[in-house]
């Protein structure tokens, strides 16, 4: 818990073949730190996040996660970071009691601790009432649910969301925003979004991502006392 | 951590109704077949005896089935084989395996064996079945357990094509009929062969299995298997790792 950066990125770039998705990203997050990654479809998001976890590899740059080089020690680095994809890795035949069960277990929660995280993770995520429902019957809120949850089973360093209230009832969504920002105050968190509703609501820091690379980057703090409003700011450097 | 991953392929592969209709289906074949020769075998006994070194029940009855066995599991294979790693593309569930502190290879080495464990049942419920002819005679069980290791060692190169193929595609009916036209091919080149051909001989895994067969446990044909199943192992590695590169 000393370490206070969780996530460091630097000049981080992904081609593919000629087209350039990502072009040198720095991105820093530290402990208590949601950062709200904006921009409009197909600026890069996607394409970050699949990096910072390792689904992707970079054509250039570095990632260290809690001090730890994600490149050259993947399956250490990857103990700290929790990730839910865009559309949530679910398998569809199995209840949420063993979806769960079997993430705890890929990542490498002791036997002892499991049945605890279990029933913690369940509590937080409100899935009490769903443990022995098959994947497949639930809605898509509750299936979004068990994506966070298995994100975050691990308790890790760095939560990487991706859209996470995509989809989503108004209730859904306000019952979301209040999980990422609870786990905002003990983790670092990162989501991707286009609502910038959702970042003013539970961001404390905002990057805005065009053409693969980072036009804006402030604090919400910062952004209230300037008076500025974040709608006038994305239309201005987006377009 | 390979054993969470078996397991979890395991669960999966049980969840579904397909592997136990397999299952009991192949039972059913291996029975029928099993209860055949022995009628055959009743049939023609009184003649045997007048030979001077007669075969026995093993050769007469259990390796056709044996035999058999291992034509059935390379029509079963594909079918099993074939969401291996297509329907985790499909469902997008990769992501979840690959964000996970587990290793490409601890992913492809668990989903191997995790289909093996699968086909280590069927075969133990082969080896069961001949273990019934004891009630009426005597086995040859240095020829079982050379039928045992051969069908084994096939099974392996079936799971391990499968695998491999499961790897290129999103569809898993594609990956299967792409695996069921590769290993009919392997199978049957073995006819292309009979021309004298040594070195289609040589790559047939028919040619191979009929050595194990016959009891006759040749280290040149466990070596050709087991290089057979390391090589598309680590083509299916290799195939996941450079998708995270050039994905």
């Amino acid at each position: 818990m000393t370490i206070v950066t969780t996530l460091l990125v630097r000049d981080l770039s992904r081609n593919y073949g000629s087209f350039t998705a990502v072009h040198n990203i720095n991105l820093e997050l530290k402990r208590g730190e949601v950062l709200g990654l904006l921009g409009p479809n197909g600026a890069g998001k996607t394409t970050t996040m699949r990096m910072l976890t390792g689904n992707l590899a970079p054509s250039t740059g570095s990632i260290q996660v809690c001090g730890i080089d994600l490149l050259t020690k993947p399956l250490e680095a990857k103990t700290h970071l929790g990730f839910l994809p865009e559309i949530p890795p679910l398998y569809q035949d199995m209840t949420v009691d063993e979806f769960l069960l079997f993430t705890a277990k890929l990542h490498h929660i002791k036997k002892r601790d499991i049945q605890t995280k279990l029933n913690e993770v369940i509590k937080r995520c409100g899935l009490s009432e769903r443990r022995r429902n098959l994947i497949s019957t639930l809605s898509k809120g509750f299936q979004q649910r068990v994506g966070i949850a298995q994100a975050i089973i691990h308790n890790p360093d760095v939560i990487i969301l991706d859209e996470p209230t995509v989809g989503l009832d108004p209730n859904q969504i306000r019952e979301i925003r209040k999980l990422i920002r609870e786990l905002g105050n003990s983790n670092s968190v990162i989501l991707s979004t286009h609502i910038l509703s959702e970042v003013v609501n539970i961001c404390d820091r905002v990057q805005i991502i065009h053409k693969g690379g980072v036009v804006f980057d402030e604090t919400l703090a910062a952004l209230k006392q300037q008076g500025a409003s974040l709608e006038m700011i994305f239309t201005q450097l987006t377009q | 951590m390979i054993v969470t991953i078996i397991r979890k392929e395991l669960k999966m592969l049980f969840a579904s109704p397909l592997a136990w209709l397999l299952f009991a289906l192949i039972q059913l074949m291996l029975t029928w077949i099993l209860l055949g020769r022995l009628d055959a075998f009743l049939e023609i006994q009184s003649q045997l005896l007048q030979i001077a070194n007669p075969p026995g029940v093993t050769e007469l009855i259990i390796l056709p089935v044996f035999a058999m066995a291992g034509l059935v599991l390379l029509m079963v294979t594909p079918l099993l084989s074939m969401r291996l790693l297509a329907e985790e593309r499909r469902n997008h569930t990769l992501p979840l395996l690959i964000s996970a502190p587990i290793s490409i290879t601890d992913i492809v080495i668990g989903k191997f064996f995790g289909l093996m464990a699968f086909f280590l049942m069927i075969v133990a419920m082969i080896i069961v079945l001949c273990m019934s002819l004891l009630l009426g005679g005597k086995l040859d069980f240095g020829l079982i357990i050379s039928n045992v290791i051969g069908l084994l060692l096939l099974t392996a190169c079936f799971t391990a094509l499968g695998l491999y193929i499961s790897s290129l595609t999103v569809q898993p009916a594609v990956a299967a009929i792409v695996t069921l036209g590769g290993l009919l091919g392997l199978w049957l080149i073995d006819l292309a062969a009979d021309g004298g051909n040594q070195w289609l001989q040589d790559i047939s895994l028919l040619r191979h299995f009929e050595r194990f067969n016959q009891g006759l446990i040749d280290t040149l044909s466990i070596i050709y298997f087991i290089l057979f199943t390391a090589t598309f192992l680590i083509l299916t590695i290799r195939r996941l790792d450079g998708e995270r590169l050039q994905g």
